[in-house]
């Protein structure tokens, strides 16, 4: 990506900064500028979320982009928050370990280093809880 | 009195056996672990570095005693491994405990002592009213160069303390700290690995100033060994902190709460801090540490602390993370050649 | 509204194409297509082509000039757009063409898909694959295209008790098409075997699950059905297009098993056909990997959810089976360059109608296609009939 994508959602990165529509109560992380159930009349408001979850279903990645590439085989899961929003993670555990309806928290780690001299991503991860 | 408001730890789960590396160079593994008193080290997960761990680290303490983040006003990361050579890592770390704008930052380096220093600017800011919480860290992934002696114990760790003066759970009564420009060991700017004195680093740079600051701190506080209940001193291996010891006067009781090298390896700027982490850990209100850190270049920082009250009050809940005894259990051992690949030392096109 | 029909048809040889650049791919595909109408490029009056990313694999953006121009259409000055919607890019320009001539803005169009994958190296391309979804949110985080549709397996497996035999035999029928099919990329044979033995690229999904990077364009000539008769004896006629969208990332899908816009879009094919799933006698399903075949069958209604697997055991997949799918190969053993194959799909059907899929033919008059962009975030159906 670009240096400017990266920062523009750094804080939602780093500490699960989500948002919430006060109309119907649903809540988004990634987050949303547009509440798809309510649109203009959904009042949208940040949110932290706990960063606790439960794994809905995951693949261990074994080929991956030349950035990612050094981490495999990496478990990646599709969690589901324990606020009732699914986001898309790398798990760090063993593949052995990983399955559906495993419990997470998150933890704070590097994505991706482009190259030697690029820009360092820092994000959220999970671990076993 | 300007004190410890929280603290927190972190290692990485991944060790190397002291043996293993031996097996790889042709050593005699039992025999290096025994000199070292290094039994194994923390290696770092593909992932991490010097932020994350100084992340996970503050995010612990916050964990054990939520501070008002709009009221920390300074963080300082100090590290031989900061992940840039320029872009600050305490800017990141700010950003990932919800500490940003308001707040001054910067990162140190003093080789061993970065977190130490930080310490005591965060005191100094703490005591002159200038901000109401600083967070000072120390943490490295620290580099030893392939068939050294440095790599079998240069480790990955660290820990962050958060200063203040309302209510600390340990208070810090002085420091006074012992420098000089010494050679003992350094890292030139674009070089992976450092260099070092070999036996130069011993008497005329660890004992010289570690004692030089502990004995200052004694003259300064009126204070004798036997006035404390733990010490801390900085952690290379295990021979020095122990020959230091019984040079000061300090028993082996007293320092082995905070001696986690022989499982952890050295984790430099996040030795003594570790140290100090895990000696809170089991610490009861009334105890008096006594610290000393020490940093290649040299300089040794001394601290003398006072377990308080507020440790076992409703205001800290010290199990809300993980104890450093916690974080050095259950590791997962690697053989040198994954070693190698998450340390970065096999040359990648 | 009036009705639409297919009048020609053309598709270059899928596969590495070392020797052919991306606008000679499309020209020759074009080229084949005019020959097969019996017309001359002067007749078209549009062209819309179906290209995913032609700016990362061959740095070229403003394709509909470049198709046109290299088509020699620019001469007549006629309109050229490039659409795109990652995978279903093809299924995008087949729907812009039908609704182009059935609302009479025009009368004779060409719809074609072209995609020039080899020219860049594996991780170029995997990073490029990883545009079809959420680059932000699943990209960035680790996701892998593949990856995405192995958690889609893992969840369908565990609901259902699909086995990983059974998951095999979609690839292995798929290949036994492609064996009987001149223009596909692997024309080889394959046993359940050689699927479990194959390298795994992101559990459960191997090699053999998932569908090759290849070069390749189709094209097809679309005319009011009342015109049809002037350029072919065999016309085939449009009896529905559809298009549905759903979220571009997998996470936020209401059921990770099922794609709601292959729901969606096939329920409004049979609407407008006035037919139900018992009237098809083929279907072209996107099987970017096996699962993908799996969850399209069921939701497009050919048998219930969780059935797909046992169906094809069973064999009613194959060329004798109660509902054929995939006779051109399918994505996994004809290839897979993303912007053609749905042009290339509804090629195959065509094909079919007319009783010109040798050695593979079934005997139908009506066939269906189904062309899925990402992970399901777009979908194209399509119903022919002759």
């Amino acid at each position: 990506m670009s240096v400017p994508r990266y920062w523009r959602k750094q804080l939602n990165r780093y500490n699960l900064k989500g948002s919430k529509c006060e109309t119907c109560g649903r809540h988004f992380f990634p987050p949303r500028g547009l509440c798809p159930e309510c649109r203009r009349d959904g009042k949208i408001v940040d949110c932290e979320f706990s960063g606790n979850g439960t794994v809905r279903t995951f693949s261990i990645i074994r080929t991956a982009s030349s950035d990612y590439d050094i981490q495999t085989p990496y478990p990646l899961a599709i969690i589901e928050l324990d606020e009732g929003t699914c986001m898309t993670a790398q798990v760090i555990c063993e593949p052995e370990e990983i399955h559906i309806g495993m419990k997470v928290k998150r933890v704070f780690r590097r994505i991706i280093a482009e190259g030697n001299g690029g820009v360092i991503v820092y994000g959220t991860k999970f671990v076993p809880a | 009195m300007v004190g410890i408001i929280t603290y927190g730890a972190y290692i990485p789960r991944y060790r190397i056996k002291t043996e293993e590396i031996a097996r790889v160079w042709g050593a005699n593994g039992a025999e290096i672990a025994a000199g070292l008193g290094v039994k194994e080290k923390s290696v770092p997960d593909l992932d991490e570095d010097t932020i994350t761990m100084s992340v996970e680290a503050a995010r612990s303490a916050l964990a054990r005693r939520d501070i008002p983040r709009d009221a920390i006003g300074a963080i300082y990361v100090g590290s031989e491994s900061h992940p840039y050579a320029v872009k600050p890592s305490s800017a990141t770390v700010g950003e990932a405990i919800c500490a940003t704008p308001v707040m001054t930052a910067a990162d140190y380096e003093f080789a061993c002592k970065a977190g130490t220093a930080a310490i005591q600017t965060c005191m100094g800011l703490v005591k002159s009213g200038m901000v109401k919480y600083g967070c000072a860290i120390g943490a490295d992934t620290a580099q030893g160069a392939p068939g050294d002696a440095l790599e079998y114990t240069a480790s990955a760790g660290g820990a962050a303390f958060f200063i203040g003066n309302d209510n600390p759970i340990a208070e810090i009564n002085h420091t006074c700290s012992y420098t000089s420009d010494t050679p003992d060991f350094w890292r030139r700017e674009g070089q992976t690995y450092p260099s070092h004195g070999g036996r130069f680093s011993g008497d005329p740079a660890y004992f010289k100033h570690v004692q030089g600051a502990a004995h200052l701190m004694m003259e300064q506080m009126g204070t004798t060994p036997s006035d404390y209940d733990y010490a801390i001193f900085h952690q290379p291996n295990a021979k020095f902190p122990r020959k230091v010891a019984a040079m000061l006067g300090f028993t082996s009781t007293q320092i082995k709460p905070g001696l986690a090298v022989p499982r952890l390896g050295n984790t430099y700027s996040g030795a003594v801090p570790i140290g100090i982490s895990a000696t809170l850990d089991i610490a009861k209100p009334g105890d008096h540490i006594f610290v000393t850190s020490y940093g290649s270049g040299a300089g040794s920082d001394a601290f003398d602390i006072t377990v308080t009250d507020a440790i076992e009050s409703d205001v800290f809940n010290r199990s809300a993370a993980p104890t450093v005894e916690e974080l050095l259990a259950n590791g997962k051992y690697l053989d040198y050649a994954l070693y190698a690949k998450h340390k970065g030392k096999i040359v990648m096109q | 509204m009036r009705e639409v029909a297919v009048v020609g048809i053309g598709l270059t040889e899928f596969g590495e194409k070392w020797d052919t650049s991306f606008r000679n791919l499309f020209v020759e595909a074009g080229a084949k297509a005019l020959e097969d109408a019996g017309m001359s490029g002067d007749q078209i009056d549009e062209i819309f082509v179906g290209n995913m990313s032609g700016g990362r694999f061959v740095l070229q953006e403003h394709i509909g000039a470049l198709i046109a121009d290299f088509a020699g259409l620019t001469k007549n000055h006629i309109p050229s757009t490039r659409v795109e919607a990652a995978c279903a890019s093809g299924g995008l320009a087949f729907r812009q063409a039908y609704t182009t001539v059935a609302s009479g803005i025009q009368d004779i169009v060409i719809a074609g898909g072209v995609e020039k994958m080899t020219d860049v190296g594996g991780s170029e391309t995997t990073d490029a694959l990883a545009g079809a979804a959420d680059r932000e949110w699943e990209g960035l985080v680790g996701a892998t295209f593949p990856g995405l549709y192995a958690m889609i397996a893992t969840d369908y497996m565990n609901r259902y008790g699909l086995t990983r035999e059974q998951l095999a035999m979609v690839a292995v029928k798929n290949h036994y098409n492609g064996a009987r099919n001149p223009m596909a990329q692997y024309r080889k044979e394959i046993t359940v075997e050689d699927v479990l033995r194959s390298t795994l690229v992101a559990d459960p999904l191997r090699l053999l699950d998932c569908s090759p990077v290849t070069d390749g364009a189709a094209a097809v000539i679309l005319c009011p059905l009342e015109m049809a008769r002037e350029f072919t004896d065999t016309p085939v006629k449009i009896l529905a297009s559809s298009q549905a969208s759903d979220t571009i990332a997998l996470h936020d899908r209401r059921d990770f098993s099922t794609l709601d816009a292959t729901v969606a879009a096939g329920r409004r094919a049979f609407k407008q056909a006035s037919l139900t799933p018992k009237d098809i006698g083929m279907v072209e399903v996107h099987d970017c990997f096996t699962i993908a075949e799996l969850c399209a069958i069921e939701d497009l209604g050919f048998c219930a959810k969780g059935q797909a697997g046992k169906l094809t055991e069973d064999g009613q997949t194959a060329l004798g089976g109660s509902i054929p799918v995939n006779t051109s190969g399918g994505l996994k053993s004809c290839g897979h360059p993303v912007g053609a194959t749905g042009i290339k799909q509804v090629c195959e059907i065509v094909e079919q109608l007319r009783g010109e899929a040798v050695g593979r033919q079934v005997d139908a008059e009506i066939g269906m296609t189904h062309n899925v962009g990402g992970t399901g975030a777009t979908v194209v159906c399509n119903i022919l009939g002759v």
